[in-house]
């Protein structure tokens, strides 16, 4: 328990830093882009110099960058988002709206990559060389190299157009009126082909990292004991050849979250899935600095409290981990 | 149905169609339009102010026209183009002091209080003078609005101002909301602008953030028997491709304003059940166009301008980058406009070698690589197809020895880049024309316009003659001397150069057989859609 705490505190500590560094250099990358909300609101509108002048005087764009980042530092202090310019709205609100959909989006296709992937990989590692190891690997790679949109458009056309099984987009039926399970179940049906498109382009990461770890695990001395100890065929690839190249898709799962809680731009716009990724990308090609940063700082501290959760995990599973900090 | 369902063939005519369009009657259906259901339409953005008085924008009209309605809509057969809506009947006065509106009857706004001459009142001086971007233009010199009566405004100006400016003006800029919601606070943060209270044929019901808008049937809609549907539901498809399978899936029945990519047009129109429509947006055109920096001294010369006009193919530009559903331009005022487009334009026929020939002329020999000197060019990001004609003009250009260098922006950049910094030599911009050259047109070549106003001339172009005329023209009231001066104003602009018109086009639609009563209007997509039914 006390590694436990140690390593809490420790990682709580520096976060704080990391997210201030994360938050100024958003802000200031977001800065050095040319033109600002104004600029792309008009896209849509024109308009004279006058209401150009006042919009950017409403929107505080008339102030400058560093009157603005000092105020938002601010306002943060007091757990305040901002308001955001494009949609009105308090920032918190836009995005605790799209966080649910990118939790359940991300989670269920990285629980898939990683259940699936490392379940094959343990089946294509049991065997290293085999036919079955072959065609997993060189499969798994296959669907790894597809570009997400396409496999995306893919799954539309056959499931959703051609058999007409599942849903085309979105993240439930449209004011349905639905409750309850029925709701749940409508949902679920339409994560199915976005989870699928997400979850098969990663599987390959998982699957050979799997395989990889137990081709190498099984040319070591301990495994050559444990057969000469006469144990059977099962427990040598379970407890010993694959917990020991497990290790490794841990950390994997841990950075890949990272990636995952950014939410994807790309299925979530042919999916029309309503999730963070594309609420970011309207955020800088709107210029609407606050949400990004929002976003950031939301998916910033989950990457922490997982990243958190793998070290745990770690320590769980290998009882190196850690020992030497606790003791010092 | 089918005398509006056209194939790609028939609109390679072009521009002949374009026009001819215009001249066909208005819809006739088959069977008595049917009573009730939803309406799924594909939305590609999510715009935030939905007041479409403050945001006069198709963006916005998309959604918003069939709540908050305006004084009056365009139309193809109406007198002057125009048909009622709030507004019976609009006169102007012969001193253009005045403009007289009798006002709709009986019309109650969504939350049932009535709809009176107050609220135009309220609209045009609070809203559309000091906020609409649009508004502020044409009715800068509007003093007061008079309510004799609850169904008569009077719109009184302090200078003299054209009939026909507010009456080509009205389809887009009079969306009439209520004073009674508006009156007290800022109007900029009142919450109607995110739900808004009109007295259309359907109530604004629900916005999901990144899935959809809801309207709803208005129970108490003027219009006798309207509208037919329950609901109109947008589904926010922000990626194109998505689409047009959703159309094939049968889960959206509408996408409207080319939601569908041009590629896929020819496919989709084959899949049955499913029809391309290229009528409905008449008064929606958008304008191929070629910016041109006059700071820099080779584009300040006229042959230089005349040579790149002559460099490029306009039918090739149609016909390859718009799969033919486009018309050549020959000049600052489309072919499809009824009132004011003049052919008799100096026109620049594609001809590399007479272009070689000018630029020669003009000074600018060909270096020993073969080229003359280099641009910068800035393709608009917000059309496929300003992309793709930046990539033809660039090799258009090479063909007479002027290399251009492509520059990519996205949105926001490229405003900031072409409007406000001016760091471009050549770019390529879509303006919009809106039923009068008065309303954002001239202001695309005139002089003295403030730097950072997007869609305006910020080349440097000045031409005192043709600032005299566009201001000549502003305060000319009778309509046929005023049309007379707009036939002056495109030819003054075509033997000048500016910039460089290159083509026209308007949207697309693809639909399921079941909507009927589609494109009836040149704005249909933007209109109320009170008439709209979908066959069971």
């Amino acid at each position: 328990m006390t590694r436990a705490l140690t390593l809490l505190r420790r990682r709580l500590v520096g976060s704080v830093f990391v997210l201030l560094i994360v938050v100024i250099g958003s802000f200031l990358l977001l800065e050095a882009a040319p033109g600002d909300a104004v600029d792309a609101y008009i896209v849509s509108t024109g308009g004279d110099a006058g209401m150009i002048e006042l919009l950017r005087h409403r929107w505080g764009l008339d102030q400058s960058e560093l009157t603005r980042l000092a105020n938002y530092l601010w306002a943060l202090c007091h757990l305040d988002l901002g308001r955001s310019v494009t949609f009105s709205r308090p920032i918190r609100d836009v995005i605790i709206e799209r966080l649910p959909t990118t939790l359940i989006l991300m989670g269920s296709a990285t629980a898939l990559s990683f259940g699936l992937g490392s379940a094959l990989g343990i089946y294509a590692g049991a065997r290293p060389g085999s036919f079955r190891d072959r065609f997993l690997s060189i499969g798994s790679l296959a669907l790894y190299a597809v570009p997400g949109f396409w496999l995306g458009l893919v799954l539309i056309v056959v499931f959703a157009v051609d058999l007409r099984w599942l849903p085309i987009g979105g993240i439930e039926t449209i004011a349905s009126g639905k409750t309850g399970l029925a709701r749940a179940a409508d949902v679920v049906a339409h994560l199915v082909l976005p989870v699928a498109a997400l979850g098969f382009i990663y599987l390959a990461l998982y699957l050979r990292m799997m395989r990889a770890g137990m081709a190498e695990a099984w040319r070591q001395d301990f495994v050559l004991a444990t057969r000469a100890r006469g144990l059977p065929r099962r427990r040598i690839v379970l407890a010993h050849v694959a917990r020991n190249a497990l290790l490794p898709l841990v950390t994997m799962l841990g950075l890949q979250s990272a990636q995952m809680l950014g939410g994807s731009v790309v299925i979530e716009s042919v999916f029309a899935v309503p999730g963070l990724g594309r609420l970011a990308q309207e955020a800088v090609a709107g210029r609407d600095a606050p949400v990004l940063l929002g976003i950031i700082l939301v998916s910033a501290v989950l990457v922490v409290v997982i990243n958190l959760l793998v070290d745990l995990a770690y320590a769980f599973l290998d009882p190196r981990v850690g020992a030497s900090e606790a003791s010092a | 149905m089918s005398e509006f369902t056209i194939s790609r063939r028939g609109l390679l005519a072009g521009s002949a169609l374009l026009l001819a369009s215009t001249a066909l009657p208005t819809i006739s259906h088959a069977q008595a339009p049917k009573k009730g259901g939803r309406l799924i339409v594909a939305a590609d953005s999510e715009p935030r102010n939905l007041n479409p008085a403050i945001v006069a924008s198709n963006g916005v009209f998309f959604i918003s026209s069939k709540v908050v309605e305006t004084l009056a809509e365009a139309s193809f057969d109406g007198k002057d183009g125009l048909e009622p809506r709030l507004a019976l009947s609009w006169e102007g006065a012969a001193d253009g002091l005045s403009v007289t509106f009798r006002l709709r009857d009986g019309v109650k706004w969504h939350d049932g209080k009535p709809f009176t001459s107050a609220d135009v009142a309220f609209s045009a001086l609070q809203v559309w003078k000091p906020l609409q971007n649009l508004g502020r233009t044409v009715f800068k010199d509007l003093s007061t609005v008079e309510t004799p009566d609850e169904l008569t405004a009077v719109f009184k100006f302090a200078k003299p101002t054209p009939f026909q400016l507010i009456r080509n003006a009205l389809p887009a800029l009079s969306s009439v909301v209520p004073k009674h919601v508006y009156e007290v606070g800022k109007i900029e943060d009142n919450p109607a602008n995110n739900a808004p209270v009109g007295t259309g044929p359907f109530k604004f019901a629900e916005y999901k953030a990144g899935q959809y808008y809801r309207l709803a049937r208005n129970d108490s809609y003027w219009g006798k028997d309207e509208p037919y549907l329950d609901e109109i539901v947008y589904q926010v498809l922000p990626d194109r491709t998505s689409a047009a399978a959703a159309l094939e899936a049968e889960e959206i029945q509408l996408a409207a304003f080319s939601a569908v990519p041009l590629a896929d047009l020819d496919r989709i129109s084959k899949v049955p059940g499913l029809k391309v429509i290229t009528k409905g947006y008449e008064g929606l055109t958008y304008q191929l166009v070629v910016e041109i920096n006059h700071r820099r001294k080779e584009l300040a010369d006229l042959k230089v301008r005349q040579a790149i006009a002559h460099a490029i193919d306009k039918d090739f530009v149609v016909k390859t980058i718009f799969l033919g559903y486009a018309a050549t331009a020959t000049g600052p005022v489309p072919k499809n406009d009824p009132q004011f487009y003049t052919a008799d334009v100096p026109t620049y026929p594609f001809d590399v070698a007479k272009a070689n020939e000018l630029l020669d002329e003009a000074g600018y020999k060909r270096a020993d690589d073969g080229k003359r000197f280099t641009l910068k060019l800035l393709p608009a990001p917000y059309f496929n197809e300003t992309k793709q004609f930046g990539d033809y003009l660039r090799q258009a250009l090479a063909a007479i020895g002027i290399d251009a260098e492509i520059v990519n922006n996205d949105s926001a950049a490229h405003i900031k880049a072409v409007y406000t910094d001016h760091a471009f030599d050549l770019a390529v911009g879509p303006p919009v024309f809106r039923g009068d050259p008065a309303i954002s047109t001239t202001i695309l070549v005139q002089s003295g316009i403030p730097d950072g106003v997007p869609f305006s001339n910020q080349g440097g172009y000045k031409n005192a003659d043709l600032d005299a005329l566009i201001v000549k023209a502003s305060e000319t009231l009778d309509t046929a001397a005023r049309t007379e001066l707009y036939k002056e104003f495109q030819k003054k602009v075509a033997a000048d150069l500016p910039l460089i018109n290159v083509a026209e086009w308007s949207f697309i639609s693809v639909a399921r057989d079941t909507v009927g009563n589609i494109a009836n209007n040149p704005r249909w997509a933007v209109s109320n859609w009170a008439d709209t039914y979908l066959e069971s």
